[in-house]
């Protein structure tokens, strides 16, 4: 095996790797539910809705485009000499999976894997651009995303891409490590929410003829907390899945693994539970719940590679950074997010990201195991250097030509009626007009 | 502003991207990847301010 591919997998570990990805499902179920409680009512079917065609167009476009862009570690991929190092840039896999081995190989569970991971990093922008984001444009977005945007990215991280690659050519630690996804997945999907958010703006009314946001209050509490335990449910598939697939750690640390997961969603929760309770008398349930998730995103890339006592900290940081950084864009910068997905997923992602560099222990360290932070920051910095700009170009550009803000007279009515024709909960008036003053 | 802050999170990550091509490993490397996340987070700055909805002209 070469430190770059796909590991050789026993018949007993993998179907353990089956077991585990088939919990990812769970995370996308997590992400619809929270995405939808935060909204409003009259939005409710339309975010349901929203997020079973992300996850139609997520798998078509990857099936299409994506895989043959990301690839696996090992498998032929356009590489560029730059001073005399390789740079892996892009994969050169068949279009539509043509030729490849579906066949429970460890290559096909690690290609199955990343069609549920792209899909679950496609959800994440709807929640950043609920009850205004029309749903042509978001199946337009979705296939931009999933087709191009995330597989280019993650075959730099998970594909023996130049990021991965860091280490062996650069000496820097371990190249850039992200075992379950806190950038592939969380980060990417973040900033393309916060793209969305830029493009689409706030939604009408929340922001007062004074500058004050306004608060529209997530329409059902129960929805988002369900939907963090089955999120959970889902993460520890994916960070383990993650990491035995595409980093190639050993298959016993799935303890470790889930371990660090649920002290981290857990420490996070408690943590934006105190901030709240101390910012605003009371614990807010909805900035918990985006607690929670954050505490989840932050686990993931170091997932495999911390003490549990290291988990807790990140944890604890991502719920204090949860609850202000949803205060910044809310109130100083004025992004909408009903669903607070660049914070949970952008901020918390990159957090993660940062966290591998300040908390991760190797089992057979390397030479230049102290330059690990380095690399980790210049994973973040091509997030925001190269995925920011993209995504935000393409969404931009999509725009000119097809509008993906809803019409006026629609955000009024609600995305079900004008939408779909019909309501989510049609025999309750749950409407008020005061978004209209 | 918002396309200077756009160009300057791409130009940081050109920063990032030469000191691993051309530095060794060492302080000058590391200097140069502080730097060019000094300049990235400039931009984002600016490209934040740049979608900050101005005072009584919200909604």
């Amino acid at each position: 095996m070469t430190p770059s591919s796909v590991p050789v997998l026993s018949d007993a570990v993998a179907v353990l790797c089956v077991f585990l990805i088939l919990l990812v499902p769970c995370a996308w179920a997590g992400l619809a539910l929270i995405n939808t409680g935060l909204g409003r009512s009259r939005s409710a079917a339309h975010a349901m809705l929203a997020s079973l065609c992300v996850i139609g167009v997520a798998s078509l476009a990857y099936f299409v485009f994506g895989f043959s862009w990301q690839g696996l570690g090992g498998q032929p991929a356009h590489i560029v000499n730059i001073a005399g190092k390789p740079w892996s840039w892009i994969a050169a896999e068949p279009l539509f999976l043509r030729g490849l081995p579906l066949d429970g190989t460890p290559s096909s569970l690690a290609l199955w894997l990343q069609m549920f991971s792209v899909v679950l990093a496609a959800l994440i922008p709807l929640g950043a651009g609920a009850d205004r984001w029309r749903l042509s444009a978001v199946c337009l977005s979705t296939a931009f995303f999933a087709g191009w945007t995330y597989p280019v990215f993650a075959h730099w991280v998970w594909s023996a891409g130049w990021l991965e690659q860091l280490g062996e050519n650069y000496g820097l630690g371990r190249g850039f490590v992200d075992a379950g996804g806190s950038s592939v997945l969380q980060t990417v999907g973040g900033l393309t929410a916060l793209s969305i958010s830029w493009i689409l703006g706030p939604r009408r009314g929340k922001y007062g003829a004074e500058g004050m946001p306004s608060a529209i209050p997530g329409h059902n509490a129960v929805l988002v907390l369900f939907g963090c335990l089955l999120a959970m449910l889902g993460w520890m598939g994916l960070n383990s899945a993650g990491a035995i697939l595409l980093s190639r750690v050993e298959p016993g640390r799935a303890v470790l693994i889930a371990i660090n997961t649920t002290l981290a969603a857990g420490s996070a929760a408690l943590a934006a539970a105190a901030v709240t309770k101390a910012r605003f008398g009371k614990p807010d349930a909805s900035l918990c719940a985006n607690g929670w998730v954050g505490g989840l995103v932050a686990s993931s890339a170091g997932c495999a590679f911390i003490a549990p006592a290291a988990a807790v900290i990140i944890g604890l940081m991502a719920g204090a950074i949860v609850v202000f950084s949803i205060e910044l864009f809310e109130a100083r910068l004025t992004v909408d997010d009903p669903g607070g997905a660049i914070s949970v997923h952008a901020m918390c992602g990159i957090w993660g990201i940062l966290a591998v560099g300040l908390f991760a222990r190797f089992r057979n360290p390397v030479p230049n195991d102290a330059a690990q932070w380095l690399a980790q920051l210049v994973g973040v910095g091509t997030l925001l250097g190269f995925v920011l700009p993209m995504t935000f170009g393409l969404n931009a550009l999509l725009d000119r030509f097809y509008p993906q803000r809803v019409a006026a007279d629609g955000e009024r009515q609600g995305m079900d009626l004008h939408e779909l024709g019909a309501g989510a909960y049609p025999e309750f008036f749950t409407h008020s007009d005061d978004f209209q003053r | 502003m918002r396309f200077t802050g756009f160009l300057l999170l791409v130009a940081g990550w050109g920063i990032d991207l030469t000191a691993l091509a051309l530095l060794k490993s060492g302080p000058p490397q590391n200097s140069f990847v502080l730097a060019g996340t000094g300049v990235q987070i400039l931009g984002l700055v600016l490209a934040a301010r740049s979608y900050i909805i101005p005072r009584g002209d919200k909604g």
